[in-house]
């Protein structure tokens, strides 16, 4: 447990983060763009979110 | 479409599930458990339930890309894995069996709070179930429209289901009494069903995007050449309640009573959240990818109804039976997921914290005394099982048809939401007490069921619906949609801005301005500083009592049964190797013992109240809880006080050494500088001595050679004056009686002149001195014998120190604004840094002064030190070794009037 | 034919009264100014007896003296250390690399002279 203890910050840090991406006022910046650039915006800031998450939490430092 | 064909594959797809689900029970028996972190991981998408694998493209058909918020709040909660880990901690060391279970144990494990969380979570979980049927009941409807769907055996089919459901739970999840309500079995089948799900799911997708259509770019583009579906696409359409959504569906990945069981309770090991953290995540964005191609696709089609059946009617449009087939299984995979866990989880908390209570309150029943009563909590747990059941086919019967899917859900959400103050508020806030705890809960369930669950019965036509349009009473400020006349906000948003506002404020208020009583502030300890308890467990502290050891166990086999208790007594007494239990006086810890494994079987609040039949407790005063509390911490911050303490010490003593080496090398330096001296002193005399001798024994000595031999004993005297003068000189330093004239000095010049005096002794060596002065004066406050003695040190150390012939040594002096530095640079060996640091001490000198015999007698540099000191300026020394060194000091600059 | 000293210090006035001295007592005298020219001297010299001052750049007397004294062919050849420390441990470790006698600068010709012959007469 002691590594994820170091890793529980980052964690929380992305969380953070990912509120900021996928929730307005920044997603107001996707509204009106085309449908597939919409998409593609939350399907790939969600992805790099998990990817982050994963890097994170399995990381045995 | 043969419906014998349907109802086989289902039922044989349960027996699948319940042969899954046995495996694992035998294997957890065996100690060898099968619950690794990727099943933990995939049982958390028991999240997607019908409502996500119908009702989603539901919602998208209609609201474009909203649904997405619902799977967005879980990832970012599953990030928070430091709130997760402690919630997960707090239930293992408290025997958590339960949402309502933690919160009741939070605030002093009284039942009224755990009856209450109970009803909440049950009205509010109800239309969730009710959805799940609905799905199904649609699902069929779509595969059999001829025959409308609902006849099997005579019966409505949805009825059918509905019981076999609660059949099949009950063969799932009341096997046994656990002392911590884990079924590995449980979560293996929920496991494979996310699998069974998700597979079925991206089939449908990957047919529709790329099977009917050219993929996502094709798709997206024939939905933007018409208007219906042209408005999906806009993100603009979902921003309205975004948020909302988001922060509700967080709180639901937590809240659901179905979910704390299975991220919480079924936790079996800590470790395991590191692989759900990305696991979960990832599998709902999976699931979600081919949601919104696949309704615009039916939207394409014009398929008729919600969307909520597309995933069904897509490929029954081009007659792919086998895929619908498959979208069936994992539709009713979906459901039955939701309805397993979740009725498990409502029936434990309905028993243990509704049923429980009552019945032994009734003493008319006599329940304390019969002999075992865990067939009866077997029993009281089926029973719940069904009614829940049952209850949620009278929501769908009754109100079912006027919602779409997603709409039920977000209500049930909405009531679960409730439990966040009291549950977040727990964990963190010391102060937070039962008061507040009870107030919130009942303030924020009334708003919740009077502006969301009461207007559903109102749309269904079983309430009338004024209180909705005019207001209760024809108040306006009332409007179930418009509270206070809070309008623009869609009725989740405004229902859960109400709802949680009031239950935080009610939370806050109450905690603040009641105090708690002796159980809760042991307890809010325990929860908040979870972290902080090292094994250290201090609620055992916090009991005070008598206890008979065989009433203790009787109770313990009267609700876990005889064979289950005896083992757990066994397994209590071999790990504190205690021979005979039976023959000790009964402690704080075996009855803590007794009381978690009570617990685990009753819940926390009903466990309290039956220990206490047996248990005669002297009840500790607030005031001596709070003591004892006190003291727990004192003891904490005085061990922690010690390490510190310890730590210090350490410390000095490593100062203590280091000074006492010093001490020990100043000694030595003394003793070395006494013995430098004393050879300086020795090397003069023995000339003196020697030719003096020669000169007295031989009084013909010829005149040029008595000439010459008393010329050197003159020289030799010299040398010897000079020295002593030196020593006086530091000595004098040392003392601060130095007695110098201050005067406007020229340094320059009187650089130039110390260079001019010492130029024969660089020609000797063959050392070229370069010299950078400016020719204008350069004028400094000082004593000019004592800056020439420095300079001639300076240039005297450097000329020692460099080779002979290849040795060069330079002068730099360079003026600012208000100081003027002189460099003395050289290109001899170097000064090391451990040697930097001595340098200017007294008795010290650069090189060893064994085989390198000393130049000097290691006083120049501490006496042109003190002198430059002494006029307000320093002295440093800068070099690498094999780089040679540069000796600098500076001086403020006289100001010229 | 007369007996060879060698004459070992890096301060010049001391080797010329040392010089003098011995020459006036009848020996035949060399001198080297530290250690290095030392050890070269004695290949060239072959003196009977060395008077080896102790602080020398390049090699000690003591560095000479050990050299000096691990060489069985110049057993009989006597070492006389010449010192401005006179502690008791500088005195112990020049008699245990080796030296015959060690003498404390400044020191009194005449006693010096009566050291040097006694040693050579033992010899």
């Amino acid at each position: 447990m002691q590594a994820f203890n170091r890793g529980r910050q980052r964690l929380v840090a992305l969380a953070l983060l990912g509120l900021v991406l996928l929730t307005p006022p920044m997603l107001n910046t996707q509204a009106g763009a085309s449908g597939l650039d919409a998409f593609l915006y939350l399907f790939g800031v969600w992805a790099g979110l998990i990817l982050a998450a994963a890097w994170v939490a399995e990381r045995r430092d | 479409m043969n419906p014998w064909a349907v109802f086989l594959l289902a039922a044989g797809y349960l027996g699948l599930l319940f042969a899954i689900a046995r495996f694992g029970d035998r294997r957890a028996d065996q100690g060898r458990s099968i619950i690794s972190a990727n099943v933990y991981g995939l049982s958390l998408a028991v999240y997607c339930t019908s409502w996500t694998f119908f009702g989603s493209v539901g919602r998208a058909a209609s609201g474009g890309m909203g649904f997405l918020t619902i799977y967005l709040g879980p990832t970012l909660m599953l990030m928070l894995a430091p709130v997760l880990l402690k919630m997960i901690r707090i239930s293992k060391r408290e025997r958590l069996t339960s949402i309502a279970d933690f919160i009741a144990a939070r605030y002093g494990k009284r039942q009224a709070l755990a009856g209450l969380v109970t009803v909440i979570a049950v009205i509010g979980i109800v239309p969730y179930i009710a959805l799940q049927l609905k799905a199904i009941a649609a699902s069929l409807q779509a595969l059999f429209p001829e025959q409308g769907g609902l006849l099997l055996l005579g019966l409505d089919a949805t009825a059918v289901i509905a019981l076999a459901l609660a059949a099949f739970t009950i063969l799932f999840g009341t096997r046994h009494l656990d002392a911590t309500e884990r079924h590995e079995g449980m979560v293996a089948a929920i496991a494979f069903e996310s699998i069974v799900k998700l597979v079925a799911f991206l089939a449908v997708g990957l047919f529709v995007t790329y099977g009917m259509y050219g993929g996502f770019a094709d798709l997206f583009r024939q939905a933007a050449a018409l208007p219906r579906t042209a408005a999906l696409l806009d993100l603009e359409q979902g921003l309205g309640n975004w948020a909302p959504l988001v922060l509700l569906s967080a709180l639901a990945i937590v809240l659901l009573p179905r979910q704390f069981q299975i991220l919480v309770v079924e936790n079996v090991d800590e470790s395991h959240l590191r692989r759900a953290v990305w696991l979960f995540p990832l599998y709902l964005l999976l699931i979600n990818i081919f949601v919104l191609p696949i309704a615009i696709a039916g939207l394409l089609q014009d398929l008729p109804g919600n969307g909520d059946i597309f995933v069904l009617g897509l490929p029954l449009s081009q007659g792919q039976e086998g895929l619908a087939l498959l979208a069936f299984i994992g539709g009713l995979s979906a459901a039955t997921g939701m309805v397993i866990v979740e009725t498990i989880a409502l029936s434990t908390m309905v028993c243990n914290d509704l049923v429980m209570p009552a019945l032994l309150r009734v003493r008319a029943l006599g329940l304390a005394q019969r002999p075992d009563l865990s067939r009866l909590l077997l029993n009281i747990r089926r029973g719940a099982i069904v009614a829940i059941l049952l209850l949620g086919y009278a929501y769908f019967r009754a109100a079912g048809e006027a919602y779409a899917l997603v709409g039920i859900g977000l209500i049930s959400f909405s009531a679960v939401a409730q439990f966040a103050p009291a549950l977040f508020g727990g964990m963190y806030w010391r102060q937070g007490n039962r008061a507040g705890a009870l107030a919130g809960l009942a303030a924020g369930f009334l708003v919740w069921a009077y502006t969301l669950l009461l207007p559903s019965f109102a749309k269904s036509g079983w309430i009338p619906g004024d209180f909705v349009e005019q207001g209760l009473f024809g108040l306006s400020w009332l409007r179930a949609h418009a509270l206070f006349g809070l309008t623009g906000l869609d009725e989740i948003s405004h229902c859960l801005f109400w709802s949680l506002f009031l239950n935080t404020a009610c939370y806050l208020l109450f905690s603040l301005s009641l105090g708690p009583d002796a159980v809760e502030a042991r307890q809010a300890n325990a929860f908040v500083d979870v972290f902080q308890r090292r094994g250290g467990d201090t609620s055992a502290l916090l009991w005070r009592g008598k206890a008979s050891y065989q009433a203790l166990a009787g109770l313990l086999e009267r609700f876990l049964g005889a064979e289950r208790a005896r083992l757990q007594l066994q397994s209590y007494a071999r790990k504190r190797g205690i021979a005979d239990l039976a023959a000790r006086e009964v402690n704080a810890e075996l009855v803590r013992f007794a009381e978690i494994q009570l617990a685990g079987a009753l819940g926390s609040a009903s466990a309290r109240v039956v220990l206490a039949s047996v248990v005669e407790e002297e009840e500790l005063g607030l005031e001596e809880v709070l003591h004892i509390l006190d003291e727990a911490s004192q003891v904490r911050a005085y061990s922690r006080e010690l390490e510190r303490k310890s730590r210090e010490l350490e410390a000095a003593t490593g100062e203590l050494r280091a000074a006492n080496a010093r001490l020990r090398e100043l000694d030595r330096l003394k003793d070395d500088f006494v013995s430098t001296v004393t050879h300086e002193l020795r090397t003069p005399l023995t000339s003196i001595r020697a030719f003096s001798e020669l000169l007295a024994e031989d009084p013909d000595m010829a005149v040029p050679e008595r000439q010459r031999f008393l010329g050197i004993i003159v020289t030799e005297t010299e040398r010897l004056t000079r020295l002593i003068n030196q020593i006086l000189d530091l000595a004098k330093l040392e003392a601060g009686r130095a007695d110098w004239t201050s005067s406007e000095v020229d340094l320059a010049g009187l650089v130039r002149e110390a260079a001019a005096s010492l130029e024969q002794l660089f020609r000797d060596k063959g050392v070229a001195l370069a010299l950078e002065c400016p020719g204008e004066p350069v004028p400094v406050l000082a004593d000019r014998d004592r800056l020439t003695q420095v300079m001639i040190n300076l240039l005297s150390n450097a000329v020692k120190f460099v080779p002979a012939r290849e040795g060069r040594v330079s002068v730099q002096l360079l003026s600012s604004l208000d100081r003027v530095q002189v460099r003395v640079t050289d290109n001899g060996p170097g000064i090391g840094p451990e040697e930097k640091e001595f340098i200017f001490e007294r008795f010290r000198q650069g090189g060893n002064t064994l085989t390198d015999k000393p130049k000097g007698t290691g006083l120049g540099l501490p006496i042109s030190l003190q002198i430059v000191e002494y006029f307000g300026g320093r002295l440093w020394v800068e070099s690498e070794p094999g780089q040679g060194a540069s000796f600098i000091f500076e001086l403020p600059l006289q100001a010229r009037n | 034919m007369p007996q060879k000293i060698l004459i070992v210090d890096d301060e010049p006035n001391i080797v010329l009264s040392l010089e003098f001295l011995m020459k006036r007592e009848g020996f035949q005298v060399a001198v080297a100014a530290d250690g290095d020219a030392a050890l070269e001297q004695v290949q060239a010299f072959a003196p009977d007896l060395v008077l080896l001052d102790v602080m020398m750049p390049k090699k000690s007397g003591y560095e000479v003296c050990e050299i000096l004294r691990a060489d069985p062919a110049r057993s009989a050849m006597k070492i006389v250390m010449l010192t401005a420390k006179g502690r008791d441990t500088e005195v112990a470790k020049g008699l245990a690399l080796g030296a015959d006698a060690y003498v404390t600068k400044p020191f009194s010709t005449k006693d010096l002279v009566a050291q040097v012959r006694s040693l050579l007469a033992a010899g």
